[in-house]
């Protein structure tokens, strides 16, 4: 498998390929933490890139400073060519940057078929008056809305399940219906915070499966994983992190061989 | 899950059927009750139940849609009813305008609307930024103010006399027939003035246009995006939703039915003054909401009926009845004072009227925490909340 890879997509290579996503020297600080510490990397177009490091080493509050949910408190985060360091989570989202969260929030007393056409809502184009009057051009994009929701769905494998509560479903489901609604804001970047957190084995190779299967619809994945076996075997390239600086960047082989990894990531969880 | 989801839609299309046969029926029923006067008391208390109709649905969507608290929803109200008030009589020849305006009821309507939305939009654009329970406060306040704004500009408001001699709404024609009593003609320049029948007709139709608006809403995009914010505003905001436009939507939408409702309040009694949009106006209006299952439209509809029926026929004829009761009964001497302070059994009733109020609402709620008519969502959350 990693043979294959190699031969797809060298990373080296990767890494000059043209970024979908540039950190320039980001710092964010929480009164005297500094929770991210000058954190510079470029995540390339069509890859999947992991972000990797021990309990509060900052990855999540990266994937907030990206998606607009805080502001940075220094650096740049360009966005195909644009700094969207702090703009609006909404803003962010309609410009092609789609998130899951580490502890699910779904939309739980909604059906997940609604949970994944509120995520289309960013794309829709009906207005006040066309809702109000349920104009056919509302219908036909209603339609058109659903049926999408429910690709989506079977996309992601719970297609069976459009009309439950989101609060309903096992937890695996919640975790991938997360992921279609993601997916449903039609991002060119998607960030995984801890996807496969509480998985089983079994569970975490579907759910790799699943983010191949994004990657292969032409969607960057940028993921936080704990499992480093996860990501070795997943991911093209490879940032670890650990209280809030980045001590390392590398393919699985580099980052496995690092010293200053092994001391600070799998030295303390082994 | 599916079961569930179409039981409700069941229910609620029978709740429809049954209160489309009830209004078709109703002017009959007026009829027969009360020959004297063909029914027209009963009818013109239905047109007013229909004005808390309209209110609820209203707050319905702010309180039920996009879980927003509004606490001062009468302001809105207030608006519309003065925008009638302002536009459709005398009353501005007596300001320093010094030239009266009259405006046709239908496009005050509109204009009413437009009026109150705006008024949403102001309150809400520094507001709906605040947390729920922020948010509270300051709707409370602003339906404090409200009044007491058109209290204070008592140069163009009359202040505490309030503005009378409202315009009634006119139809350029109007066919009369047996359905009200009289031989089929055609009457030109028909006026609503003192016409039940017509006020009556007209609310079906207002709640009837309200109730489509309202529901596609519902089904839209925007409805979605009211549920997301409702239930968690962050991952909204995430998954590209501008939460405070959808807030502020919701709020001026809300406004907006609300001065809907007031430009028909004030035509039919043809007086609006500041008493009449206190802060029991408010409550009572979401008393209906939560009580006839907030988030679901019939069930809005079923409270407000309910709660307008108790309040303005079952408690104010309590007194009366209760006397007539007790004389039945051989009771009779309750009705007589006492020396011990004993006011007779009907003042005493009147004293405890809103105490008897409060105990029905406390009944319904201990019997039905969810409403009388939940939404799919309510009825969830309730039984989960109590399981886990
Ligand atoms: N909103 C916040 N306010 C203050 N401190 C925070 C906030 N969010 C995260 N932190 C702190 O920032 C550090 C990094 O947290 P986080 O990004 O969640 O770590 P990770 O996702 O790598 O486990 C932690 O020490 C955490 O307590
Ligand atoms: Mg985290």
């Amino acid at each position: 498998m990693a043979d294959q890879m190699e031969n797809a997509a060298p990373a080296d290579r990767m890494e000059d390929a043209a970024p979908i996503l540039q950190l320039d020297h980001v710092s964010k600080r929480f009164g005297g933490l500094l929770a991210v510490d000058d954190v510079s990397f470029n995540v390339a177009k069509g890859e999947v890139f992991a972000l990797i490091g021990p309990n509060g080493a900052g990855k999540t509050t990266l994937f907030n400073c990206i998606t607009g949910i805080f502001s940075p408190t220094e650096g740049r985060l360009v966005f195909e060519g644009r700094d969207v360091a702090g703009h609006k989570p909404h803003d962010v989202a309609e410009l092609g940057i789609a998130r899951t969260f580490q502890n699910i929030r779904l939309f739980g007393y909604m059906s997940a078929l609604d949970n994944v056409r509120v995520g289309q809502h960013v794309r829709m184009r009906a207005k006040l008056w066309d809702a109000l009057l349920k104009t056919p051009k509302e219908r036909r994009e209603e339609l058109r809305v659903t049926e999408r929701a429910r690709e989506l769905l079977d996309f992601v494998g719970i297609g069976r399940h459009g009309d439950s509560y989101a609060r309903n479903l096992a937890y695996g489901q919640q975790r991938r219906l997360e992921i279609a609604r993601a997916l449903a804001t039609e991002p060119r970047l998607l960030l995984l915070d801890e996807p496969a957190a509480g998985f089983t084995p079994q569970e975490k190779v579907e759910l790799m499966q699943l983010v191949e299967k994004i990657l292969g619809q032409g969607i960057t994945v940028f993921l936080i994983e704990h499992d480093m076996k996860v990501v070795m075997g997943a991911s093209r390239r490879i940032a670890v992190l650990d209280h809030g600086e980045k001590i390392a960047e590398g393919t699985p082989d580099e980052i496995r061989n690092n010293r200053k990894v092994i001391e600070a990531y799998l030295g303390k969880s082994a | 899950m599916i079961r569930l989801r179409n039981v409700t839609r069941d229910r609620n299309q029978l709740v429809y059927l049954i209160l489309i046969v009830g209004v078709l029926l109703f002017p009959v029923l007026a009829g027969f009750v009360s020959p004297g006067d063909s029914g027209n008391y009963l009818l013109g208390q239905a047109a007013d139940a229909g004005v808390y109709v309209l209110l609820a649905i209203g707050l319905n969507v702010v309180v039920g849609f996009a879980g927003l608290l509004d606490l001062g929803y009468a302001a809105f109200f207030a608006i519309g009813a003065y925008t009638y008030a302002l536009l459709a009589s005398g009353q501005l020849n007596s300001s320093p305008l010094h030239h009266a305006i009259h405006l046709p009821f239908w496009i005050l309507l509109f204009v009413a609307v437009i009026v109150a939305a705006t008024a949403g939009v102001i309150l809400g654009a520094p507001t709906l930024r605040l947390r729920g329970d922020y948010l509270a406060i300051v709707t409370l306040g602003f339906g404090e103010i409200v009044p007491k704004l058109f209290l204070n500009l008592s140069q163009w408001t009359s202040g505490v006399n309030g503005v009378s001699a409202l315009d009634y709404p006119s139809l350029p024609i109007w066919i009369e027939g047996p359905w009200v009593g009289s031989s089929l003609s055609i009457v030109r320049g028909f006026s609503f003035a003192f016409n039940s029948m017509a006020y009556y007709w007209l609310m079906a139709i207002l709640v009837l246009i309200v109730v489509i608006l309202v529901s596609n809403l519902q089904r839209s995009r925007l409805g979605r995006a009211w549920g997301a914010v409702r239930e968690d505003e962050l991952a909204a905001d995430a998954m590209g939703i501008n939460t405070v436009t959808t807030k502020l939507l919701a709020f001026s939408i809300g406004a907006a039915t609300s001065g809907f409702a007031g430009v028909f309040y004030g035509s039919k009694l043809s007086l609006v003054s500041p008493e009449n949009f206190s802060f029991v106006v408010s409550v009572t209006i979401l008393v209906m909401v939560v009580l006839g299952g907030m988030g679901n439209i019939p069930g809005v509809i079923v409270g407000a009926l309910a709660i307008y029926y108790v309040l303005f026929n079952v408690l104010t004829n309590l007194p009366a009845n209760a006397k007539g009761i007790a004389n039945a009964v051989g009771l009779g001497f309750l009705n007589r004072p006492a020396a011990g302070g004993w006011p007779g059994l009907e003042q005493e009733v009147q004293r405890l009227n809103f105490l008897i109020f409060g105990l029905i609402l406390i009944s319904i709620m201990l019997l039905r925490p969810q409403g009388l008519l939940p939404s799919r969502v309510r009825k969830e959350e309730l039984e989960k909340g109590v399981a886990e």
